[in-house]
């Protein structure tokens, strides 16, 4: 075998003291050879994406800084280059992608400045011979009207035109190593899969090595050639993808594997029974964006003719990308939002046509868990109160409800000392436990979850999908589940109600939503679902959860 | 919150130590003023313009004869007083209009701002001299000029805070559990908004102390309360026979300020320790 | 540029809706001033008895209800009537007139200094940052924003005028030397520099820990990260990303903090004797002339509005969202 592009030798990057572990990354070793991508999959801090920022000398020096090994660029030790010659191979040999297209571009430079920044830095092409080829490479990556767009500020492009933007500055001065970190994760699924295919289009195009970083097994199942496991900044497993993802050995790696939510086949479908629990019926909402004394404010239509039923005991998941109004609707049930238009009944009354007083106490029925586990808990007060606020608002002795936030933190899986204790000392799943304790301390009939897990690490989403899973189950609990993650939806949703620009485009079973999509939105979602040719091996599937 | 964390973080930072130690001391003159120098400070002590080091007068005298050492000491009493009551006020007015327009948003959030935009807009030290001149120069006129052209900038800070607070899920969560408007204010989002307008606050006496000593360096002091501003006004004109004269009671603004403004900036870095530490 | 043009307009109708209000206050403040006119007026002509005050209140409308002097007081002011000084004897406005421009040199000269050397020292220290150089800086910069104005003022011509004899104590040229043309231009810029360097420095200070700590933050966000990634130089990543970037904070402080410091000009041009309307304030409160010392107020309010208009257009040159999203 010729000499790998990138060759990673027993490389250790040291944390400063006081940090939860002395190194982030511990003798990681692994290649990559031209004509490849290597996936490299952790949960957060598992020291994935310290790797790629060493590489390109983006350790926040002084106080993370490499403390052993070597990172080999076609034999050369990159560390132990001087500054220009690693700043000559940044940007030029070795080119980087981030996370966050919003905040990855400089908001006060013209896109196709910026790119062409790295040829003024790494070629001797004369500035108009930059400006032609920024508009070729902006063509490249499937910009329309290039020309225009170079000359655009960063504000006015979509999240994923910013990402494309991105990879023409990457893709400028022909880089051997294209590093992608996360590059997917902030993007809409339809988004996310444009962005993949042209990613890789690109990397078979022009045989470049490329180290693509991801928690998520299903972009792993995508475009892997390889693929490297990494926790607590040690590698667990590393092998040809069809090995990881059809044969894992490694007890994390599998675990990981089995988290990724899937649709369970064999579920039963939800037998609705008696009237039903809630009626959302044609709920419109407007929001006036800006505005003021002197300029007419724009109308958002986030909410339009939204028509939904929900069952006593059924899980009803509300999907759809950034937008769509799903969260508009969650609100307006659980009374944080005030819709325009259309009623919403409760059990055959109308919540929308109460007033503050005669609203109170449907409070109690419906009840939210929230998206973000770190500002979802106020951080002054202690877990056992945070529980208890609602009951004693409505009038329970203190003591008592206290002594029943103790019981509901055992339910959710936290151990008794709990309740004294302030929410920075859990981390982000115990925390939405503790959500989840503080809506079932209501007694409601109706839980409205808002991304309850799109803020969790993988496996920890899968505990705590579980846990709601089971807690419903127990106390015949109705469900809206709202989402932007099909596969999420698929796994704990009896029914599924798809959203698209303030409307629902289409509503069934989650079989027949799966199986049988009837929406053309409905099916480029379903379509976008990364790995979606991958099957999760037998052995790690999760049991039919919805089989009574 | 003053438990053994806040005095770690605060007690790292050397400059807010410091400064808590020189405002300590500032404090003990101002409160033994009439012990360390007894009689009156506007009354003649020794001969006029004896330089500093005399034996009458530690830091010299005045035209007049007066010891400029126990005007100093009585003028922190006037500089702490005004300078803790008019942020009090301030603080008062600023909070009250911040959190009412943070909390309630829209028609309420857009007539309150504006209100607060022509106050600031307002250039400050002229009002100040305006109102005092107009409603005769005495320590509450000039409290309460001060907290009328200070407040601003607290109603801005405590309405962004209610602002963000307000739309924070842990106090969405306390609305789906049907908690009262007053409970969320009082128990949610004070708490948690308290610690940047402690911060400000800290700061803000700096500044009206030296907006005090402004006023009183024009004129426009309490004629009855002996003060450094006037000191210093009082001195300009003979200031090439007498340096002393307008030098120490300078020093001894500046040295309270920045007092202020170093336990200001350790107050910050205790109180919001995400600012302070490098690593999220 | 039409964006632009929106903005600057949407901007005059703001500063038209504030300067009303102001003009509002100001009639308020008028009313509450010791002194009624009508005997003011009357004791200047000798004749204090009842019937010749009730005929002077007539005169000047101020028997009507308070509205309708209002709005007597606003159509006074729209021509650029400020009242009248029976101090001196002579209409507010031509007084104020005559000090303006001194105080326009001064306040303007004094911004543009501040904000350049704050912005170009809290730079100087963010790039050096936990060497020397960010130690003094940091240091001066606490020192200057602890210090009172005037002090500073009375210190630096206690040194450079009165000690060294380098620089004129005060006043605005050189009484009876009788410069022209450049001459006089530099005669004038020697007497400038104390009251300027005196005026900018508070706010430089400031401006430079402002920037400092922009700077700071800016450095660690994605973009910069992204910079890096281009393999950028250093110098570069700082001027194209970092600073302008940073500016933004510090030009909307300027701009809350141009009312300070034309307030400031008070104290400044006191210890200067510099010939402004700074000082016409000073000699106003003196005399308790009411209605030059309002006549001052309205003016410098106006001032400060023209330099929120001058920050909200640099604001816009270097952002250019604020076109859209204003």
């Amino acid at each position: 075998m010729t000499t790998p592009l990138l060759d990673v030798r027993g490389l250790s990057i040291a944390l400063p003291p006081g940090a939860d572990r002395p190194l982030a990354v511990d003798n990681l070793t692994f290649t990559l050879n031209p004509d490849e991508i290597l996936c490299v999959v952790g949960e957060s801090g598992s020291g994935k994406s310290m790797t790629a920022h060493a590489m390109m000398g983006l350790l926040p020096a002084p106080h993370v800084r490499v403390a052993g090994g070597s990172l080999l660029f076609k034999g050369k030790d990159v560390l132990a280059m001087p500054e220009a010659e690693q700043r000559s191979l940044r940007g030029g040999r070795i080119a980087m992608v981030f996370q966050e297209p919003m905040t990855a571009l400089n908001p006060l430079m013209r896109v196709g400045r910026q790119i062409g920044e790295s040829l003024r830095e790494h070629t001797d092409l004369p500035a108009p011979a930059r400006r032609a080829r920024v508009v070729e490479l902006l063509a490249q990556v499937g910009l329309p009207n290039p020309a225009e767009l170079a000359e655009a500020y960063p504000f006015r492009l979509s999240g994923g035109q910013r990402q494309r933007v991105m990879i023409a500055m990457a893709l400028a001065c022909q880089p051997d190593i294209l590093i992608a970190d996360e590059p997917t994760t902030a993007l809409d699924v339809t988004t996310q899969k444009q962005i993949l295919d042209l990613i890789r289009s690109i990397q078979a195009e022009r045989h470049m090595g490329m180290m693509f970083i991801t928690h998520d097994f299903g972009v792993v199942a995508e475009i892997a050639h390889r693929v490297a496991v990494m926790r607590h900044g040690k590698l667990v497993e590393y092998g040809a993808a069809s090995d990881v993802l059809n044969r894992p050995q490694h007890p994390y790696t599998r675990q990981l594997i089995a988290s990724v939510p899937h649709y369970i086949e064999h579920r039963d479908d939800h037998a609705k029974t008696g009237a039903p629990l809630l009626v959302a019926d044609k709920v419109r909402k407007v929001f006036n964006v800006g505005g003021g004394l002197f300029k007419k404010s724009k109308q958002v239509v986030a909410g339009d003719d939204l028509s939904l039923t929900i069952h006593p005991g059924e899980t009803v998941g509300l999907v759809g990308e950034s937008g769509s109004g799903k969260s508009t609707l969650g609100r307006s049930i659980v009374g944080l939002i005030k819709p325009d238009s259309g009623r919403i009944l409760f059990e055959g009354t109308d919540l929308l046509a109460l007033d503050r007083k005669g609203f109170r106490p449907y409070r109690r029925a419906v009840q939210m868990v929230f998206q973000d586990p770190y500002a979802s808990l106020n951080p002054r007060h202690r877990v056992g109160d945070i529980v208890a606020q609602g009951p004693v608002a409505f009038g329970e002795d203190r003591n008592r409800a206290l002594a029943r936030a103790r019981e509901l933190l055992a339910m959710v899986g936290l151990d008794g000392s709990a309740a004294d204790r302030f929410p920075h000392e859990f981390s982000g799943g115990q925390r939405q436990r503790i959500g989840i304790a503080r809506a079932l301390a209501m007694e409601p009939k109706l839980l409205v979850a808002d991304e309850p897990v799109s803020a969790l690490d993988v496996s920890v989403q899968g505990q705590v999908l579980d846990l709601l899973d089971d807690i419903r189950r127990r106390l015949n609990l109705a469900m809206l589940f709202i989402t932007h993650d099909l596969r999420v939806a698929a796994q704990v949703c009896d029914t599924i109600a798809v959203m698209r620009r303030g409307k629902i485009v289409e509503m069934g079973t989650a079989r027949e939503v799966f199986t049988h999509p009837r929406d053309t939105y409905t099916r480029s979602l379903l379509d976008a679902i990364p790995g979606k040719a991958w099957h999760i091996p037998v052995d790690l599937q999760q049991a039919p959860a919805g089989a009574h | 919150m003053m438990n053994s964390d806040f005095w770690r973080a605060f007690a790292r930072n050397k400059g807010a130590v410091l400064g808590l130690v020189i405002l300590i001391a500032i404090v003990v003159l101002a409160a033994f003023a009439s012990v360390f120098f007894p009689g009156d400070p506007w009354e003649m002590a020794t001969a006029p313009f004896q330089p500093p080091l005399s034996e009458d007068a530690l830091l010299g005298s005045d035209m007049l004869g007066r010891d400029i050492a126990s005007g100093i000491a009585h003028g922190a009493r006037v500089s702490l007083l005004i300078g803790l009551t008019s942020t009090a006020a301030a603080l008062a007015i600023g909070v009250t209009l911040g959190a009412l327009a943070g909390f309630h948003g829209g028609k309420v959030d857009d007539a309150i701002m504006r209100f607060t935009e022509l106050f600031q807009t307002i250039p400050n030290f002229v009002l100040a001299v305006v109102l005092v001149a107009i409603f005769t120069p005495s320590l509450t006129t000039i409290v309460l000029a001060i907290a009328i052209v200070s407040w601003p900038p607290l109603a801005r800070l405590a309405r962004a805070e209610f602002l963000s607070l307000r739309s924070r899920e842990f106090v969405q969560a306390a609305i789906t559990t049907g908690q009262s408007n007053s409970t969320i204010i009082l128990r949610q989002i004070l708490p948690n908004s308290l610690s940047p307008i402690i911060v400000s606050a800290s700061l803000m006496v700096a500044t009206a102390i030296l907006l005090e000593s402004s006023l009183s360096f024009l004129g426009l002091g309490d004629p009855n309360a002996m003060s450094w501003g006037y000191m210093i006004g009082a001195a300009r004109t003979v200031i090439r026979q007498a340096w002393w004269m307008s030098v120490f009671p300078g020093l001894a603004i500046v040295l309270t300020v920045l007092a202020l403004n170093l336990v200001g900036e350790g107050l910050n870095d205790a109180l919001n320790p995400k600012l302070a530490r490098s690593r999220g | 540029m039409l964006g632009f043009a929106q903005l600057f307009a949407s901007r005059l109708v703001k500063a038209a809706a504030i300067l009303i209000a102001i003009v509002v206050m100001n009639f308020f403040l008028v009313h509450a001033a010791p002194g009624d006119p009508a005997m003011v007026m009357a004791g200047e002509a000798g004749a204090a008895d009842e019937k010749f005050v009730t005929q002077l209140r007539e005169q000047f409308g101020l028997d009507r209800p308070l509205y309708e002097q209002l709005g007597t007081y606003i159509g006074k002011v729209v021509q650029g009537d400020l009242g009248f000084s029976y101090r001196q004897q002579r209409p507010v406005w031509d007084i104020l007139a005559e000090r303006l421009p001194a105080t326009l040199v001064l306040t303007l000269t004094a911004f543009i200094l501040a904000l350049a050397a704050g912005v170009a020292l809290g730079t100087l220290a963010a790039v050096t940052v936990g060497t020397w150089a960010d130690s003094a800086i940091t240091v001066v910069a606490l020192l200057a924003y602890a210090t009172p104005i005037y002090w500073i003022g009375l210190m630096l011509s206690l040194l450079f005028s009165i000690q060294l004899g380098w620089l004129p104590a005060f006043g605005y040229e050189t009484i009876g030397a009788g410069y022209t043309g450049l001459a006089h231009v530099a005669d004038v810029a020697v007497h400038l520099i104390l009251p300027v360097i005196t005026l900018a420095l508070f706010y430089m200070a400031g401006y430079a820990r402002l920037t400092r700590a922009s700077m700071l933050e800016v450095r660690s966000l994605d973009f910069v990260k992204t910079a890096k990634a281009k393999g950028l130089t250093q110098g570069r990543i700082v001027t194209r990303h970092v600073l302008r970037n940073a500016i933004l904070p510090v030009i909307t402080v300027a701009g809350i903090q141009a009312g300070q410091l034309v307030g400031g000009s008070i104290l400044i041009e006191t210890v200067f004797a510099w010939p402004g309307i700074g000082r016409l304030a000073f000699e106003a409160v003196l005399q308790r002339d009411y209605q030059v010392l309002l006549g001052i107020f309205l003016v410098t309010s106006v001032m400060v509005i023209l330099f929120n208009i001058l920050t909200d257009i640099l604001y816009g040159l270097v952002d250019p969202r604020i076109q859209v999203s204003q």
